[in-house]
């Protein structure tokens, strides 16, 4: 029946042109081009100029399978014990989610400062280019610059964490600000209404979607951020137990354990996130 | 010839979409499907090329069962069968010809369609299209940069280009402006006829379906109510259609 | 039905409500963790006149900037091709695990369920478990980053072909193309701009995320770090830091006019 096709549309008859052409080359399509191809030569160079301290690519992938094996099926919450371990992730929780409060008060008093859409452009340009360099600052350097002043411990590991978290808020919180359709703006505006008014009656209501997904999105980062603290400058909570338990004295049940509870945890945050942002979507 | 017979389909079980849905069309006529929303219009639409599965009956293209075809034969019928939708659903990002040459990938080994390798005669043929639907001097342009409307007959000349004995279009104008809609309808009546197709549309807007279809299909709950020629649609069947006056849409 | 006036009261007592929450989280929160809220304000000028002062460069402390600078530019790479073989990688397993070009359900649960798993696996316990077995190299740290990477962009390429790819699947599939042929004709042209967007954003995230790996397991300027903070060199840390700084914002600039031409 493919046969008969021919017989629905006749070949239209042409003059044998040049050949056709499918695409001009624009800018766009050299530059995804060249990006590619710039990140695979850089990535080859890096792999066959790789140092591997001499060690036995074979034998270190054997011996990861056991540790693997050691952490994932068969986890036990060694000499620590549950409840001290529960303690301290417990308080890496808390930390996590008092520093993403910290970060989303202080990153959308910011963000508002910083949006083009809403104040003067050198109040604004100043705020970002300072929030870009705090954010350009891996939160563990930030923990251990406030662990010199403060001493080590929960002091210096919120502050640390909540500096990252206000610079990343801001960022993410004033693209949805400047996302925001001019005419929303401007028809309070003409009513006369005063800056903070226009900010919590027009703009608040219409970003508070986005506004709690990233909060949400930057609380998970901040747990994670939380751990990783705990464990590269020993500021506490289930970071440190993790790198004890794997750096210190290898106790890869443990860390199996440990891991196995943080992996959890991000799962009910990753729960409960999808569940609040499906509510305030809904609204 | 088209025919569907007894077209029975559930998405939930004891809800029926579509109850014993039956109509016949000849090529060379453009059918509208009209309709509320939710009546099963575009389940009907989907299932004429297996886009969606229906539970039970029969689609016969030139009498040959599409619902029994195995995956390759699928195939060969689908690219007998052009669609048209009413988001366009082309790839943006490339260039007008290059959708429009999309639709000979049914007729290609997969090397060749992996690699976008098309003979000068495809070429020459999506070229001579193009200036029909009045494209020609936006081949080279990327689809982002065009308009709905543009973008629509982009879209026709893709289902074309299959040399189809079909034609479905989802909604086709449900996107568009009225002069752009205009157009398109033209556009489609128009190669109905040329090419001796079988163009199956659905469509909201009733007076574009008395204005250009030749046979009207109407649903209701999943229910084939009406069936017959345009002129035949009287006011009476479109208040049982729509359960209510909608005489007004139509002045 | 509510009337308008109940509902206003009703949404005022809702945002109390949430405030009261929050703001009753917090205390229990700075409580628990035995935070006082002053002392930590008070830190925040302190650190900054103590970082003005010990990190600032001396004439000294250029003489450390080739080290710093070599470190770095091996923290990049190893960024770079941590984020390129973990995309390679994540881009097929997307295909499988999408909903759109995915093969069935029972793939489609199992790569979810896998990328969440790698994702949320803490950076800390890859880097340690991987020391373990790979010692103090550069090895180590591009195996962290890799895993790490690989639980991410699943997810985000999976996003991304669902969002962008499922209109023109389902038209390209009408017309009676192969699965091979729709995947390498619509969904992969389609997508490239945005799966080359998150690869330049994983890349930033990378390095700096390079910084703790290299911390933990004594590799890039993680380690260069480290080795100047513990043993007092401010100066030098303060350089180094400096250093992070401008490659990247740097890296973000880059990638923002990349962004530009290709969106």
């Amino acid at each position: 029946m493919t046969d008969s096709e021919s017989k629905v549309i006749q070949k239209p008859e042409l003059p044998k042109s040049p050949n056709i052409k499918l695409h001009e080359n624009s800018l766009s399509r050299t530059m995804i081009i060249a990006v590619f191809a710039s990140l695979v030569v850089l990535t080859i160079y890096t792999l066959t100029h790789l140092d591997t301290a001499g060690v036995q690519i074979n034998t270190a992938f054997r011996q990861l399978g056991t540790t693997l094996n050691q952490m994932f099926l068969q986890p036990n919450a060694g000499t620590d014990g549950v409840p001290l371990l529960l303690q301290a992730l417990a308080s890496s929780v808390i930390l996590s989610i008092l520093t993403t409060i910290i970060g989303a008060v202080f990153g959308f008093l910011f963000a508002v400062l910083a949006s083009k859409n809403l104040t003067n452009a050198y109040l604004g340009a100043t705020i970002r280019i300072i929030m870009a360099m705090v954010r350009a600052i891996p939160t563990i350097i930030w923990a251990l610059i406030f662990s010199i002043v403060c001493g080590l411990g929960a002091t210096a590991a919120i502050l640390g964490l909540s500096f990252h978290s206000v610079a990343y808020l801001t960022k993410a919180y004033s693209e949805s600000i400047e996302g925001i359709d001019e005419s929303t703006i401007e028809s309070l505006k003409v009513t006369g209404a005063k800056f903070w008014v226009v900010v919590f009656q027009a703009i608040w209501p219409t970003i508070v979607a986005s506004f709690v997904s990233w909060t949400f999105i930057r609380l998970e980062i901040n747990f994670a951020n939380a751990i990783a603290v705990g464990a590269a400058a020993g500021a506490g909570g289930i970071g440190y137990q993790l790198f004890v338990a794997s750096g210190m004295s290898f106790d890869f049940h443990e860390t199996g354990f440990i891991v196995y509870l943080v992996v959890l945890v991000t799962f009910v945050l990753e729960f409960i996130a999808v569940k609040i942002r499906r509510f305030y979507l809904s609204r | 010839m088209l025919e569907v017979k007894n077209l029975q389909k559930s998405y939930e079980k004891d809800k029926p979409a579509l109850t014993d849905i039956s109509f016949n069309v000849q090529p060379g006529t453009f059918v509208a499907i009209i309709g509320p929303s939710g009546a099963g219009k575009t389940t009907i639409l989907r299932s004429l090329n297996q886009l969606i599965k229906d539970d039970d009956g029969q689609i016969l293209l030139d009498g040959n069962d599409i619902r029994t075809a195995n995956k390759t034969q699928l195939r060969k019928y689908r690219r007998q069968i052009g669609m048209v939708f009413q988001n366009y659903n082309l790839v943006e990002r490339l260039t007008v010809i290059e959708n429009v040459l999309h639709g000979r990938l049914g007729y290609k080994s997969t090397l060749a369609g992996v690699f976008g390798r098309y003979t000068q005669e495809e070429k020459e043929e999506a070229m001579s299209l193009l200036k029909k639907v009045g494209l020609e001097n936006f081949a080279l342009q990327r689809c982002s940069e065009l308009s709905g409307g543009q973008k629509q007959r982009v879209g026709i000349a893709r289902s074309l280009i299959q040399h189809p004995k079909v034609i479905l279009c989802d909604e086709p104008i449900a996107s568009l402006d009225p002069a752009s809609a205009q157009n398109v309808m033209e556009l489609l009546k128009s190669l109905t006829e040329e090419y001796n197709l079988i163009c199956v549309a659905n469509l909201h807007q009733i007076n574009m379906a008395k204005t250009y279809a030749d046979q009207i299909i109407g649903i209701r709950k999943g229910h084939l109510v009406f069936d017959e020629k345009a002129d035949m649609l009287s006011e009476d069947i479109l208040r049982t259609l729509y359960d209510q006056d909608i005489t007004k849409e139509l002045e | 039905m509510q009337s308008p006036v109940k509902y206003l009261s009703h949404k005022g007592w809702h945002q109390t409500a949430i405030i009261a929450i929050i703001g009753g989280m917090y205390v229990f929160g700075s409580w628990i963790l035995g935070f006082n809220n002053v002392d930590g304000l008070l830190a925040i000028p302190k650190a900054f006149s103590w970082l003005g002062i010990n990190f600032k460069p001396t004439a000294n402390s250029v003489t450390y900037l080739p080290r710093i600078w070599q470190k770095l530019m091996q923290t990049v790479l190893l960024a770079i091709s941590s984020t390129v073989v973990a995309a390679t990688v994540s881009i097929f397993v997307a295909l499988l695990g999408s909903k759109v070009t995915g093969i069935n359900g029972f793939v489609q649960t199992i790569v979810r369920g896998i990328a969440s798993f790698f994702r949320n696996i803490p950076l800390v316990a890859w880097s340690m478990i991987l020391l373990f077995s790979f010692k103090q190299s550069d090895f180590t740290g591009f195996l962290a980053l890799l895993l790490m990477s690989i639980g991410y962009l699943i997810r985000a390429f999976m996003e991304i072909i669902e969002d962008e790819a499922s209109e023109t699947m389902l038209a390209l599939k009408a017309t009676g193309a192969s699965y091979f042929q729709v995947i390498f004709q619509a969904v992969l042209p389609q997508i490239l701009p945005s799966i080359l967007s998150w690869i330049l954003y994983m890349i930033e995230n990378n390095v700096r995320d390079a910084t703790l790996v290299g911390i933990l397991t004594g590799t890039g300027i993680g380690f260069i770090f480290d080795i100047y903070y513990k043993s007092f060199r401010f100066d030098a840390a303060g350089m180094t830091v400096l250093a992070i700084i401008i490659v990247v914002i740097g890296l973000e600039t880059i990638s923002n006019q990349i962004r530009k031409v290709i969106l």
